[in-house]
């Protein structure tokens, strides 16, 4: 069985995140884990999709990454974040500086409040082209353009002097994507992109970064709550759950044999064009609250097939087939030996 | 935009008309300029002679017919205590209240709007903490009793400064202090409000997002979608200065400026006096408001379109 860390033997790893802890002090002066010990990686190119419920930790990772986590009252409380065989933790703000928005970018789910009001869609692309190239302005705003016109704004020659509020949603989330994109950055991070559009818009954004990204040759970490999406764009799945990574796997492998007990109830909800319901299935009860973890497994009060071990130990993240990991009792049989060491360091 | 400057200005001269006729109103309402101007001990042929002489004795209607006429002559009468035309002696004591209340303007902002940006980016932290109470303490503490405590201790104690009166800069120190503390308060809280609001905004995490130096985000993305708070805010503020504390400060500092001029007439009841005063003041203060509204599409590209 291989261990979570060395399944792609094959390729290195861009990016890995490793037993990652990101808390945050409450102001009752309690600790809110919210991402606690999640390990994925994301390999060159690849497309990786990470779901799970609001609030499972998706976008708390994704700015771990970054180091955009505002401190106090967020904290590195463990783990590793690991970009090019360097510690991104270990960096000082300056170096992370040079490599947010140019190795690493992100775009955000708001494209109406992401971009700011009081400049123009091309001030803002310039201004990023401008931080990581020795570009002169006109070369800045003669990359903006083409930037535009890669994303498929028409006359971006005209549109680049535009402020945002005189771009519909679709187009501003266009813009967020060439301003992402500026500086052919090796990893992509999407946070649930396509949220706040029209469903037409939504096929078109997708498109659009696949299609961008096959130019520019990023990586995509494309985090959503749609597994609609995930099937349709992405090699590989993450799936998320208070705090934790509970299943990894590829698309197709999760789609059709889903390991963890959380996986299953997410798959079951999506309503189907070929079965007439009443009602929608739905994963039982909600997602803890981060303050007041449950013991153990912390998805047992919601799993139809906890019992008392899932009640008190913490299940490890193994690997039982290539490809696979899994953090449930179930899965990983009643010794637990296959246990990832690092991944349960804290249990 | 012309248009936009045009409805303003329009805006601006109905203002200016309403403050004149409200106080040509009320003079005629608080008091009898006879009573001030002559003796105790005056007769009554006295009394007639000269309200006669200052035209007082017509009725209210006719007065005020005479008023605008002038007004649209530019002529606001003459003062009945300086003898000279009543627009002249207001204009000229103008340049020195708006040289004192454009340096309290700036020392105002100076400090409030670095103190409100890093209050707003640690609140509760100790600098927070600190500064939100020194800004209670300027809002709160009445400006004339801080112009005498200052006298007390700079100018009487220490003998750093000059007690009152003008010649160099050094004269100007204790007043403007005194006329910026409670606008400073203000501005302060605005800026550290705003800047709170703003910094929530997802726009800001994109700015980080892109690697820009915490500066430039602080500075040239969230401070200036503040901006329209602060500079309504300082606008008001350099309003009430002028209109305000100047009244009372020019008293305290015996500062020859339109303030102490304003507490002359109208001890005197010199109506024409008063008249062009008010004049003067709701003019400065239109045309403050009307250079405050035209920096708004700067800070919100949005009004260029409309």
């Amino acid at each position: 069985m291989k261990q979570p860390h060395d399944i792609l033997e094959h390729v290195t790893p861009l990016l890995s995140v490793k037993n990652l802890k990101t808390y945050f002090r409450s102001e009752e002066g309690g600790v809110i884990k919210a991402v606690d010990g999640a390990s994925l990686h994301i390999r060159p190119k690849e497309i990786l999709g990470i779901v799970g419920e609001s609030g499972s930790g998706k976008s708390i990772t994704a700015m771990s990454i970054l180091r955009l986590i505002p401190s106090p009252p967020g904290y590195f409380a463990g783990g590793d974040i690991v970009f090019e065989n360097e510690s991104l933790l270990a960096k000082t703000q300056k170096e992370m500086r040079l490599i947010r928005g140019k190795d690493i970018s992100m775009v955000f789910q708001e494209p109406m409040s992401s971009l700011n009001p009081a400049y123009t869609v091309g001030y803002q692309i310039m201004e990023n082209i401008m931080l990581h190239q020795k570009v002169s302005k006109n070369q800045a705003l003669e990359h903006a353009v083409d930037m535009l016109k890669l994303v498929g704004i028409p006359s971006p020659e005209k549109r680049v002097h535009d402020y945002p509020f005189q771009m519909s949603g679709g187009m501003r989330q266009r813009v967020m994507v060439a301003m992402a994109l500026s500086c052919q950055p090796k990893l992509l991070i999407a946070d649930e992109p396509t949220t706040a559009l029209d469903v037409t818009i939504q096929a078109q954004i997708l498109r659009l970064i696949l299609d961008t990204k096959d130019k520019v040759g990023s990586a995509i970490m494309l985090i959503t709550h749609d597994l609609g999406v995930v099937a349709e764009v992405c090699q590989r799945v993450v799936v998320m759950y208070a705090g934790k990574v509970v299943e990894v796997a590829y698309v197709n492998e999760l789609f059709n044999h889903p390991a963890h007990p959380y996986t299953e109830g997410l798959l079951s909800a999506i309503p189907r064009l070929d079965e007439t319901r009443d009602r929608l299935t739905i994963v039982p009860g909600s997602i803890p609250n981060p303050a007041r973890m449950p013991e153990g497994c912390r998805f047992h009060p919601r799993c139809q097939y906890a019992d008392e071990r899932c009640r008190t130990e913490q299940p490890p993240l193994v690997s039982p087939k290539p490809g696979q990991w899994v953090s449930c009792w179930r899965a990983s049989g009643v010794e637990g030996s296959e246990a990832d060491v690092a991944a349960t360091a804290e249990a | 935009m012309a248009q936009y400057i045009l409805r303003k200005l329009l805006g601006a001269v109905v203002v200016i008309a309403g403050v004149s006729l409200l106080v040509f109103i009320l003079t005629r309402v608080i008091g009898n300029p006879v009573d001030v101007m002559l003796p105790l001990n005056a007769t009554a042929a006295d009394r007639v002679r000269l309200a006669h002489q200052l035209g007082i004795d017509k009725p209210i209607l006719t007065q005020l017919g005479e008023f605008i006429t002038g007004v649209f002559h530019g002529n606001f009468g003459e003062s009945w205590y300086e003898q000279q035309p009543a627009l002249s002696v207001a204009l000229e004591r103008l340049p020195f209240t708006l040289e004192l209340s454009g340096i309290a303007m700036a020392l105002a902002l100076i400090f409030a709007i670095p103190l409100g940006v890093l209050s707003a980016l640690r609140p509760r932290s100790l600098l927070d903490k600190v500064t939100s109470t020194l800004s209670m303490f300027g809002i709160c503490v009445p400006n004339f009793w801080l112009g005498l405590v200052l006298i007390l201790i700079f100018a009487n104690t220490l003998h750093w400064l000059p007690t009152s009166g003008v010649g160099d800069w050094r004269y100007l120190v204790l007043p403007a202090i005194t006329m910026a503390v409670l606008p400073l308060g203000r501005i302060t809280q605005i800026v550290r409000t705003a800047m709170l609001e703003q910094l929530r905004e997802p726009y800001v995490v994109t700015a980080r997002s892109k690697g820009l130096l915490e500066f430039w985000v602080v500075v040239r993305h969230a401070l200036k979608n503040a901006g329209i708070s602060i500079v309504t805010m300082s606008g008001w503020e350099l309003g009430r200065i002028i209109a305000g504390y100047a009244i009372a400060i020019e008293a305290v500092f015996g500062l020859p400026g339109i303030g102490s001029l304003v507490v002359d007439s109208i001890g005197q009841q010199d109506f024409p006096l008063i008249q062009a005063l008010t004049f003067v003041i709701a003019t400065c203060i239109t045309l403050i408001n009307l250079l405050i509204d035209m920096t708004y599409p700067f800070f919100n590209p949005r009004l260029k379109f409309k």
